[in-house]
């Protein structure tokens, strides 16, 4: 049966009035005291049970239903003096600066009103918008009056005290207005004026917001909670409720026996503050209340503020079940597409799956097996819906009960469908379906070629799994969101998966034309790809049988997939422009053979595009992708495992003859800086137009060095082996650049603090080492030496300054960029691209006329444009040359 | 009064080409749009373009610009009041 659908045309927001408060109260509270001797709550208490029960098995005096479906009564609070409602301050202010402090109209001339009250009728009806400026007109123009135009009265500007102190500025002083003024004049305020003030005076007169009578609200909104030692805690709501209750209480008592003035007003006071602070608990200028711990209480306004408050802690999202979430670890052998889960996790997690003819024996399987033993099952349901617990029951009984309609909730399994997740999730991509494969140990486990979209490393990482549980939603996430679909970045349109780090150098080793390998090597490194098939002809037969690393990748490339491209290491000295090269920088694919050029970053790395790995998907589709990722890239580490790859100090050590000529480079711009200056201080140095002398001179500067530290790069380049380890990661991408090369190798260069060279510190200089108003490249941060070789201390500082910095700056950043995220997604998140090409919003407003201008999708597209003509031309003639 | 108005802001290189629709093509391009007329994005009458091509509420305004993904681009707005 499908329930009536109901729909909301609109909510309309009012006050509650004490009449109202007092119907839909059941009961007066009026002692502090919650449970008599006996622990059982009292009548008139907070914990009466007229306002509705929540403890199992009782009965709801006022309503009759069990604790399941009574959904709980107001009772309320008689205040015996009135009281600032602290939500409505503001608003009190607004009402008491606009209208006579005698006869209560808005002081502005009665013809002006009549006006104003015609225009905002018609206003209201047509543009509401347009009527609440019409009230904040009539609020500026209506404050500035001082003297009433109806009844003549003289005015007295009203200063208002934040969170609920009101003064009347008269000649003899500041007075403050009593609660009870302010609330008369309220009362006085017509209707027709309430209107003007913005106000609905059917739903929300002024003075109801000086409260005099409180709602309590029921128990289920303020539960007490029985703690293990058997000591009953109660709720926040409930303290503060004690709290006015009692100060209320103590006030009528004084206003009965007629005690002095100034007793009452004092707890007058106190009664104000109790109340304020249970609506809100953060308010500027008065005392947090605190717990007697000294925890702060919260307030109505604290549950529902917020990151955790009520509504963006579980109205927009939810604690889940079904979910797990451990640290990770990576284990190359995984298919791309799959998680390694945890028995433990598997033995928690269910999937519910209905009993039918054709799995009958399976299912008793898992019963048998039970909850404690993988793979079982922990719950049986019943054809007429019951649930059993296994842990509990007669398994082999249930066993053979067991029969089509019924369902059970058995373990997690390998084949399982879950989404996968890593915090922050910025992206599509960082939550994809992965396929279950349940494993020893406590982590869960992935293929290492996953981690760039999820951004993740294993360095302590957690990720979050959640199992889809009906067959829809499985479904959509086998077919939609399985890490295949997804190796393409809907950003760019290139893979946002591929190699990092280990697999670039092992690309690279085993594809470079000094590997030659054994048979024994080529046997181990296609049955560690699990390639079946033939060994290929070896590329030397005499005098002994030699296979490249080429004519193994070749084997894993489609018969008429041609490529052509450079390689990232094509640079410098290695630099390759075509295929006629013989540097091996070139990348030349012709009918699925890798004829020349080497696999680096740009290659198989992940985020490239435009890349061999990106033709080979969008040419071949996503489960030849998959395929390749799966055997292919398995290869490189298997090679490079059996190669062994390491760095050492020595990979970064000049010979001598490199640190001369790099001293010499130095001195050079050392002198340069001088002579720069020199030029300074004798005023002769050219400004860079729209800069001060200064400014000019720290540019200059700062040009020489960096000139300095490129020509020492290109020292450093030279004079180390291009093929050891280091400078293999460097150049083919793997990990570092030739910048940190030189930096560890030869020189550091300049450290800065906002861009700026480091000055800010001593006067006339960061640090005593130096004499004031030195400008030199050392007395700045320009650091000489090299990790090889070690900073002194000062340059250490120096250092220590500019990688604070960076430290700051990412901190700052994330927290920024995350806030400008949230925004732009609570703004972007509801549109869509229909099928005329348009992007709507769901009203179907237009927002834009063909999505992106172009109607292209990034995802589809090659590097954002709709087609590669090249590309295309090629595929269909052939090869070119 | 603000001062004379110095020049023409239709000719400056960063206003792209805006122009009225006629009412005829106006009704064509929304029905194919299956959309009302306040769908559009809109513009104020007291938008500097929209003064200057003399635009009234009602009107639907084609905007010509240069795109960096597709050359060029149409956009319709609806000239709405205040």
């Amino acid at each position: 049966m499908i329930p009536e659908e109901k729909s909301i045309r609109e909510i309309k927001f009012g006050v509650l009035s004490p009449d109202e408060i007092r119907k839909m109260s059941v009961t007066a509270i009026v002692t502090s005291e919650l449970y008599d001797e006996d622990g059982r709550p009292i009548q008139g208490g907070l914990m009466d049970p007229r306002l509705g029960v929540i403890a199992p098995g009782q009965i709801c005096p006022t309503c009759g239903n069990d604790a399941k479906s009574c959904p709980g009564h107001f009772g309320h609070i008689e205040l015996a003096r009135p009281v600032i409602h602290v939500g409505f301050a503001k608003h009190i202010y607004d009402a008491l600066r606009t209208t006579c402090r005698r006869c209560g109209r808005i002081l502005l001339p009665q013809a002006e009103l009549d006006r104003y009250i015609k225009l905002y009728g018609r206003l209201r009806e047509k543009w509401p918008l347009l009527a609440k400026m019409l009230v904040t007109v009539v609020k500026k123009r209506a404050s500035k009056v001082m003297e009433c135009p109806h009844c003549g009265e003289k005015q007295y500007k009203i200063v208002f005290e934040k969170p609920y102190t009101y003064f009347e500025e008269r000649a003899e002083g500041k007075i403050q207005l009593s609660q009870f003024e302010i609330r008369e004049r309220l009362q006085n305020i017509p209707d027709e004026h309430v209107q003007l003030l913005g106000l609905d005076p059917k739903e929300a007169r002024p003075e109801w917001m000086v409260l005099t009578v409180l709602p309590v609200p029921p128990v289920q909104v303020r539960p007490s909670i029985v703690l293990e030692t058997g000591i009953r805690a109660e709720d926040d709501l409930t303290h503060k409720l004690a709290d006015i209750v009692r100060t209320n209480e103590k006030l009528r008592e004084l206003l009965d026996s007629g005690a002095p003035q100034r007793l009452i007003d004092e707890h007058w006071l106190l009664l104000q503050y109790h109340v304020a602070t249970y609506i809100d608990n953060e308010l500027p200028r008065i005392p947090v209340a605190r717990h007697r711990g000294g925890r702060p209480l919260k307030g109505l306004a604290q549950r529902l503020k917020g990151k955790e408050g009520r509504f963006r802690g579980n109205l927009s999202g939810k604690r889940v079940d079904y979910s797990a979430r451990t640290v990770i670890s990576p284990d190359p052998n995984l298919s791309i597409n799959e998680v390694g889960v945890p028995e433990e996790i598997a033995k928690v997690l269910t999937v519910r799956v209905p009993v039918t003819p054709w799995n009958l024996e399976e299912m008793r399987k898992y019963v048998l097996n039970g909850p404690y033993k993988w793979p079982g099952a922990n719950y049986v349901i019943t054809p007429d819906g019951r649930k059993i617990d296994l842990r509990y029951a007669d398994r082999k009984r249930i066993a053979e009960m067991l029969s089509p309609g019924w369902k059970v909730e058995r373990h997690l399994k390998n084949g399982d469908i879950v989404l996968f997740n890593r915090q922050p999730s910025l992206h599509r991509m960082s939550i994809m379906a992965h396929i279950v494969r349940v494993l020893p140990g406590k982590t869960f486990r992935l293929n290492l070629l996953v981690c760039p979209p999820y951004n993740a490393d294993f360095d302590g990482d957690e990720m979050n799994l959640h199992v889809p549980r009906t067959e829809e939603a499985q479904a959509e996430a086998r077919e939609l969101m399985l890490v295949q679909y997804h190796i393409l970045s809907p950003r760019y349109g290139g893979p946002i998966i591929g190699g990092v780090q280990d697999y670039v150098s092992g690309a690279y080793l085993l594809t470079s034309k000094a590997t030659l390998l054994t048979l024994e090597d080529v046997v181990d490194l296609l049955s560690a790809a699990g390639y079946r098939g033939e060994i290929p002809e070896p590329a030397i037969l005499s005098p002994k049988k030699r296979w490249t690393g080429k004519q193994l990748i070749s084997l894993f490339l489609p018969e008429d997939f041609n490529f052509r491209g450079r390689a990232r290491v094509s640079a410098g000295v290695f630099a390759c422009e075509n295929e006629w090269c013989w540097n091996d920088s070139f990348i030349l694919i012709k009918k699925g053979e890798l004829l020349t050029g080497v696999l680096d970053k740009k290659a198989v790395g992940a985020e490239q595009p435009e890349n061999m790995m990106h033709w080979l998907i969008k040419e071949y589709g996503s489960d030849y992708a998959r395929y390749v990722y799966d055997h292919m890239f398995r290869m490189f580490i298997r090679f490079i495992e059996k190669r062994g790859f390491t760095m050492t100090v020595d990979d970064v050590a000049l010979p001598r003859e490199a640190k001369e000529k790099i001293r010499v480079i130095l001195h050079e711009a050392e002198n340069e800086v001088y002579e720069v200056i020199e030029m300074y201080k004798q005023g002769k140095l050219e400004p860079v137009p729209g800069r001060t002398m200064e400014e000019s001179l720290e540019l200059k500067i700062l040009d020489v060095l960096s000139n300095a530290r490129k020509r020492v790069e290109d020292i450093v380049v030279n004079y180390l082996d291009p093929f050891n380890n280091v400078f293999i990661m460097a150049r083919t991408g793997a990990r570092g650049n030739e910048l940190n090369i030189t930096q560890m190798a030869a020189l550091l260069g300049q450290q800065s603090v906002r861009g700026e060279r480091i000055h800010r510190g001593y006067r006339g200089r960061y640090l005593p080492h130096f004499r004031p108003g030195d400008l030199g490249a050392a007395a700045r941060g320009f650091v000489y030496s090299n990790f090889y070789d070690g900073l002194s201390p000062v340059e250490v500082f120096f250092h220590a300054a500019g990688g604070r910095e960076g430290l700051v700056d990412t901190a700052v950043r994330t927290s920024q960029s995350g806030y400008m995220q949230r925004r732009l997604i609570n703004a972007l998140q509801d549109l869509r691209v229909e099928y005329d090409g348009t992007v709507r919003t769901p009203y179907g407003d237009l927002v834009q006329f063909v999505y992106g201008e172009d109607g292209v999708d990034p995802m589809k597209s090659a590097h954002g444009k709709a087609v590669n003509i090249d590309r295309e031309i090629e595929r269909v003639i052939g090869w070119r040359t | 009064m603000a001062k004379q108005k110095k020049f023409n802001i239709l000719e400056h290189e960063l206003v792209p080409e805006h122009e009225i629709v006629p009412p005829e093509e106006a009704v064509k391009i929304l029905k194919e749009l299956g959309i009302a007329p306040h769908q559009l994005p809109w513009i104020r009458v007291t938008d500097p373009v929209a003064r200057a091509i003399g635009a009234k509420p009602g009107d639907v305004i084609r905007i010509r610009r240069k795109s960096p993904t597709s050359g060029e681009t149409i956009a319709y707005r609806y000239v709405v009041g205040y």
